[in-house]
């Protein structure tokens, strides 16, 4: 419906433009066969009558065939003829209608700030609007909803200004709507223990969806690029009070109003923050602590092995361990830290470029190409470690396994500060479960059971739990079956 | 450096853009080899390693000489046996060094990054070695063009100063003549080289529009890009009327470690010249991994002093983390907007504080040899029981 979108946008005094963008998928689509993705994307601008067109305000609607996302068009349509009529709007509003979802988004995205950064190849967007400040992407499948749902995480656990948030949860009660986040409605007992059962529930689905990477809805794409955005679902579920469009519009209104008196980007307020319902929020000074408690078990285990197991600089009369036994050469610890590497390096690289390989050779269809790739760098990853010190002399003796052991907490938690800061859930799930298991194993332990407390803790274990876990939360309890189709996924 | 050749090709003084701030030599220098500009900095790099390595050699055989010297002098107490240096442990010190330097990640990053640190590192190498092989000519050469490219290596006059006195076997006395003709004559032959170079750089450019830009940028700090200094985010921060006595605080800072050390470490000055390149590279005002690439490669030469180390793990944790965590904040900050300049400027903070603990501990590990070496490795006090060593 492109020629309609962009005839009604132009009615209604918008200026409109196209833009068309295609995409090589690296798999194909099941149901198509085909590696080209083609689709349009329109949007119109609305241009601020007394203000130079520098900033802009985007309203996003993705827009694919089928019922998932049938109202959300016109709700927009009734809005942009809305908004023209008024006159108090300092910022540009696009109006945006994507095709096939985060695709769609990303190409315009790129081709708006005119880079490439994934390979859309798509003709420019000829309208622009200056820089954009704020956006929403707006979800709804029927015309009536109940409550509103906000989705916050983006690409890589990037996380919108905890104002837009206020924001919109400030709207949403003044409106009278029934605002939500995960899905879960907000309890007002919060005190009590079933209320910090339902907040934990609420943080733990936070922190895995966080935690996962993937953008929640479209919204994802814009903090990137630094547009604090959020997306929004109307979600009609059984309930007595229903509210229509036009309560939903006015909230829309109210934010965006909001949003167009700002007078420099949303930076005051965090950006590092959980949410276990939406009113309170955990801060980073609350979360950090925690995240460095559970590295300080690695730090203190590193210095006691440091200090315990060298023996001390020697004092003039104490007797001590010769030089030669009790250090072992740094070539002995060398390869296994950079086999590891090497293998973390392979498993980023190696899937999407031995694909075609794969594909020619077996006669597997390229997803599961990938992924059978990706657990076999994974399980070699692991296993070649290990047979290094049968190669290499001197490695065998006990100074020899507390000297690697050393190196690898340390760059267990080199990996992990890192991690923390950029994605600050995914860091946290992998600590709490590869602390304890990589401080506790020793040489000398019953062996099989420490190899097997090893081998449950690497990543992708907890990767397998954590959908289990989410699939719990969300209380659709998911089968043995259906979890690992979705781990493979 | 780019931008300077382009303005030269048109004709312009290179400097009248803000953004140029190499002398007159580099910029004729890349004129003729910005083709090959990859070749440039690998081949710059091997030339700092061998001129390292030779270095070293060198330095060897001088430490061996000394210390049978010293033995024979009788000046070592009689246990001390462990604690000298055997020539059989030290050959393999060039080919670490050079390989320190080589494999560095530092300078791996520094030539891929093409910084012009590299040919620093490299006139300041080829110093090194001038002035351990004893040519005093050669030696004032290369300080005047690495004092001519960075002014920082001035501070390096004093330790080369005192390794040639050393070497011809001049006491350092104030009251001695044979002193002060040595010091004139090495400080005339630097001066009158800088002088040549500054000159030349004049005729090259017809103009002395490069001494502002060259000395004066790095003196009083005008562009405030963050690095991995110390200097940026205080004079982001600062106002106005405070920047002035600031900056001649912050440059006094880098110059006022010489002479003190000079006059402790005068029997050591190769030990001097480690310190002192480690000094400047942590607070200079526009310091690059570079800097530190070139002092980490003399740590190797120091391998003996291990046993004496306090505590060597946590400085060297300090530094791999905040290496790691450098790109991490600086992407975080420029990229996603989550963070800001506080979150960058502390882990900077954090890695000089490194950079510092290694430095001290090792001058400490040092001294205490030194110290081991003259009065005996069982140190009893009046009463007879053990004491242990305090740096005060």
């Amino acid at each position: 419906p492109v020629q309609w979108l962009e005839q009604t946008l132009w009615e209604l005094g918008l200026e409109v433009h196209r833009q068309s963008f295609s995409r090589t998928l690296p798999f194909p689509d099941e149901t198509r066969e085909r590696y080209m993705v083609h689709g349009t994307n329109v949007y119109g601008i609305l241009r601020a009558p007394r203000a130079a067109s520098t900033e802009a305000l985007v309203l996003s609607v993705p827009c694919s065939p089928g019922t998932q996302n049938n109202q959300a068009v016109g709700l927009m349509l009734a809005l942009a003829a809305y908004f023209r009529e008024q006159i108090y709007w300092a910022k540009d509003i696009i109006f945006l209608v994507t095709e096939h979802d985060l695709l769609g988004t990303e190409a315009w995205l790129e081709a708006y700030h005119d880079i490439n950064l994934t390979e859309v190849q798509s003709l420019g967007t000829p309208g622009r609007a200056g820089a954009i400040q704020a956006a929403i992407a707006l979800e709804l499948s029927s015309d009536v909803v109940t409550s509103f749902d906000v989705a916050v995480e983006g690409l890589n656990g990037q996380l919108p200004n905890l104002d837009l948030l206020n924001l919109f949860h400030a709207f949403c009660q003044k409106n009278g709507l029934l605002c939500t986040i995960q899905g879960k409605l907000p309890r007002s007992d919060w005190d009590s223990l079933p209320g910090y059962a339902h907040s934990l529930q609420t943080l733990a689905l936070m922190v895995l969806a966080q935690a996962s990477g993937r953008a929640r809805g479209d919204h994802g794409l814009f903090l990137r690029y630094r547009v604090q955005a959020l997306t929004l679902r109307g979600i009609n579920s059984f309930r007595q009070t229903k509210h229509g469009m036009a309560a939903l519009g006015r909230t829309l209104e109210g934010m965006f109003r909001k949003l167009n008196n700002l007078l420099e980007r949303l930076h005051q307020s965090y950006f590092f923050y959980l949410l276990p319902s939406l009113s309170r929020f955990v801060s980073i000074g609350l979360y950090m602590p925690a995240f460095g408690f559970l590295l300080l078990v690695l730090v203190l285990k590193i210095s006691f092995g440091w200090g315990g197991g060298w023996g001390w600089e020697p004092g003039p009369s104490a007797t001590r361990l010769s030089p030669q036994e009790a250090r072992p050469g740094l070539l002995v610890l060398l390869p296994p830290v950079l086999i590891c590497e090497a293998a973390g390096l392979a498993l980023y690289l190696l899937p999407v470029l031995g694909q075609q390989v794969a594909t020619q050779h077996f006669p597997v269809s390229e997803a599961e190409a990938v992924v059978l790739t990706i657990i076999a760098i994974y399980v070699a990853g692991m296993a070649l470690p290990h047979n290094t010190h049968r190669v290499l002399p001197g490695a065998g003796a006990a100074q020899g396994w507390l000297a690697l052991k050393l190196v690898a907490l340390v760059a267990l938690a080199l990996v992990l500060v890192a991690l923390a800061l950029l994605n600050f859930s995914l860091g946290f799930l992998l600590a709490a479960t590869m602390v304890p298991a990589a401080a506790a194993v020793q040489p000398n332990g019953p062996k099989v059971l420490l190899a097997a407390v090893l081998v449950l803790a690497t990543p992708a274990v907890t990767l397998l739990l954590s959908i289990f876990l989410e699939r719990e939360l969300l209380e659709v309890p998911a089968g043995a079956g259906e979890g690992w189709q979705l781990f493979l996924a | 450096v780019v931008e300077g050749l382009a303005l030269l090709d048109l004709g312009v003084s290179p400097y009248a853009g803000a953004v140029f701030h190499e002398t007159p030599l580099i910029i004729y220098l890349f004129h003729f080899l910005i083709e090959y500009a990859e070749m440039v900095f690998m081949v710059t790099d091997v030339l700092t390693a061998v001129a390292l390595y030779l270095a070293i050699q060198d330095f060897n055989k001088v430490v061996i000489k000394k210390q049978k010297l010293l033995i024979e002098l009788d000046k070592y107490a009689p246990d001390v046996a462990e604690l000298i240096q055997t020539p059989k442990e030290m050959h393999y010190t060039p080919l670490k060094v050079a390989l320190f330097y080589l494999l560095n990640p530092y300078t791996v990053m520094s030539c891929v990054a093409k910084s012009t640190c590299a040919i620093n590192n490299t006139v300041i190498a080829f110093f090194i070695l001038a002035t351990i092989k004893g040519s005093a000519f050669l030696s004032a050469v290369f300080l005047a063009l690495a004092t001519y490219q960075s002014l920082y290596p001035l501070t390096l006059f004093a330790p080369a100063l005192l390794y040639l006195l050393q070497r011809q076997f001049i006491p350092v006395k104030l009251k001695s003549k044979g002193f002060w003709l040595y010091t004139m004559q090495y400080a005339a032959l630097y001066l009158c080289s800088l002088v040549v170079i500054i000159c030349l750089s004049f005729f090259l450019l017809n103009s002395w529009d490069f001494i502002p830009a060259v000395y004066g940028f790095i003196l009083s700090i005008p562009d405030l890009t963050p690095n991995i200094g110390l200097f940026w985010y205080f004079f982001a921060e600062m106002f106005e009327h405070f920047s002035l006595f600031f900056v001649c605080v912050f440059q006094i800072n880098v110059f006022f470690y010489t002479i003190p050390l000079a006059i402790k470490l005068k029997e050591h000055p190769v030990f001097f010249l480690f310190v002192q390149i480690a000094i400047i590279s942590v607070f200079k005002s526009y310091p690059t991994v570079g800097d530190i690439a070139l002092y980490m490669a003399f740590l190797p030469l120091w391998s003996h002093l291990y046993r004496f180390l306090r505590n060597i793990f946590i400085p060297c944790c300090v530094l791999i983390v905040c290496s790691v965590l450098f790109p991490v904040l600086w992407h975080l900050w420029i990229y996603a907007g989550s963070a800001n300049s506080n979150f960058y400027y502390a882990i900077t903070l954090t890695f000089n504080v490194g950079q510092i603990q290694l430095i001290s501990d090792y001058f400490y590990a040092f001294l205490r040899r030194e110290y081991y070496l003259s009065h005996g490795l069982h140190l009893t006090r009046q009463d007879g029981t053990e004491a242990m060593l305090v740096l005060k």
